[in-house]
């Protein structure tokens, strides 16, 4: 069972270090959307550092989503998820698995880039820490939930935007939380209740979305 | 004659033909009932004044918006669990009814908030989740929308059901769980309700049309989509042909 887990993660890794242009595209989506705030907004320090959480949270969801559109369907098209869904390893695994993987590509690297967005809007380092912890435990969720959107819209027109319309309302906790906990150590409230929050969602989605993730596989390959 | 011949579209089909008359008529009677309760006997507030009287609209949509989000899961679940084809059609034909009456819950709510609040909408819990269940009702309807086979829609439409389900405790505790603008609850079956005795009954009055009404159009819809999937079969060629 380890050894199949471990096996999905190492077969999505090696293939996006063999396209390091793809997950580029993710991270360049969320510096640029974070950076059309403050040209939106105008460039206020203390209305920037204000809103800066809230557009952070919102930059990284959208940038999961965008990637979240291709989980399955590069498989899909050259025919290997089939094969790995009809495997006698169970599919839970490999919805897991692929999800985890998700997460090393794209969360991680946001996880890299978000201090630096953070002093762009003039974050305190109190803050960025907090909003590190934020995304350490909120990034994972995305891909959770991500994953179930992509298995059920999988190989259907438009399904990047319908992908969107299905998984935005199932990310709002995290985004609330996630967003809160800045908000509550710059307001001076602390960030424990709504982090562990987070955390709890967390565990929730763990032990929820690759169940359904996989029966919606499953549907959808029929 | 046992309960589960009815879980065959065929003999679902001419029993609610036969049942729709009745909740048509029931609803449309309650309605009234409890239109008059509301407008003309129940007494002004003390507190919110005449503007309080939307509560006999605003409440039963509300009710209705998350339990007829609670059925559809229910039905979904039960044809993910057993296979049986008109659990899906009946989850389906409720979600535009639901949809509906979350927007009016939305809606009349914004024209009680504006004398009492002094605002069309705040971002407080209960507004805001009860929005997201709007957007989980209209994301479920897209996805039905999208994919054309049957089978794998019916499932897929279902799927999300369940998972956006956890809403629906939130958006009902919200107001116990946070401190929000939005008041508590009025009614409570632990304790006696806050309210006056016209008031209650107006409101559940309207709630029983709001149930009646949403049995009503569920069925319509399921029999329509009964004939559409069903269209290859004998029974249905002949009531066609005996209908046009």
């Amino acid at each position: 069972m380890h050894r199949f887990l471990l096996a999905v993660l190492r077969r999505d890794l090696t293939l996006a270090a063999r396209r390091r242009g793809d997950w580029l595209i993710a991270q360049f989506f969320f510096v640029m959307v974070a950076s059309l705030f403050p040209l939106g907004v105008g460039p206020e320090p203390a209305m920037l550092a204000r809103i800066g959480p809230g557009v952070l949270w919102v930059a990284a969801t959208l940038a999961s989503l965008l990637s979240l559109a291709r989980l399955f369907s590069d498989d899909h098209h050259d025919g290997s998820l089939e094969h790995m869904v009809l495997s006698p390893e169970p599919t839970v695994l490999l919805v897991l698995g692929k999800s985890l993987a998700h997460w090393l590509i794209y969360g991680i690297p946001l996880l890299l880039v978000a201090p630096i967005l953070g002093i762009q809007f003039n974050l305190s380092w109190e803050a960025i820490r907090v909003l590190e912890v934020s995304l350490l435990l909120g990034t994972p969720i995305l891909s959770l939930l991500g994953g179930v959107g992509a298995a059920l819209t999988l190989g259907l027109r438009g399904g990047g935007v319908l992908l969107t319309l299905l998984i935005l309302p199932l990310y709002v906790p995290a985004l609330i939380f996630g967003a809160g906990a800045v908000d509550g150590v710059m307001a001076g409230t602390g960030a424990e209740a709504q982090l562990s929050l987070l955390g709890a969602f967390l565990v929730l989605s763990l032990m929820i979305a690759p169940w359904i993730a996989a029966a919606a596989l499953r549907v959808s390959l029929e | 004659m046992n309960l589960y011949t009815f879980a065959s579209p065929a003999h679902f089909y001419t029993l609610a033909g036969r049942l729709i008359p009745w909740f048509a008529w029931g609803a449309g009677l309650f309605t009234l009932w409890g239109l008059y309760i509301g407008f003309f006997q129940a007494p002004t507030d003390f507190q919110q004044g005449e503007a309080y009287r939307i509560i006999f609209i605003h409440v039963p949509a509300a009710w209705m918006s998350m339990f007829i989000y609670l059925v559809m899961a229910f039905w979904g679940a039960i044809g993910l669990a057993f296979n049986t084809r008109l659990s899906f059609m009946m989850a389906r034909a409720l979600a535009p009814t639901g949809a509906m009456f979350t927007f009016i819950a939305l809606w009349s709510g914004a024209f009680w908030g504006k004398p009492m609040w002094g605002a069309w909408w705040v971002w407080d819990a209960r507004l805001t989740s009860e929005l997201i269940l709007l957007f989980l009702y209209v994301g479920i309807i897209a996805l039905w929308a999208a994919i054309d086979d049957i089978r794998r829609g019916d499932r897929a439409g279902s799927l999300l059901t369940l998972i956006g389900a956890i809403n629906v405790p939130i958006i009902y505790f919200s107001v116990k769980w946070w401190n929000t603008l939005h008041q508590g609850s009025s009614i409570n079956l632990m304790k006696a309700p806050s309210m006056a005795k016209t008031m209650l009954l107006g409101m559940l009055v309207l709630a029983i049309a709001a149930w009646l009404y949403t049995i009503a159009v569920a069925l319509v819809r399921v029999r329509r989509i009964i004939l559409e999937r069903e269209r290859q079969s004998e029974w249905v060629k002949a009531i066609l042909a005996k209908e046009s």
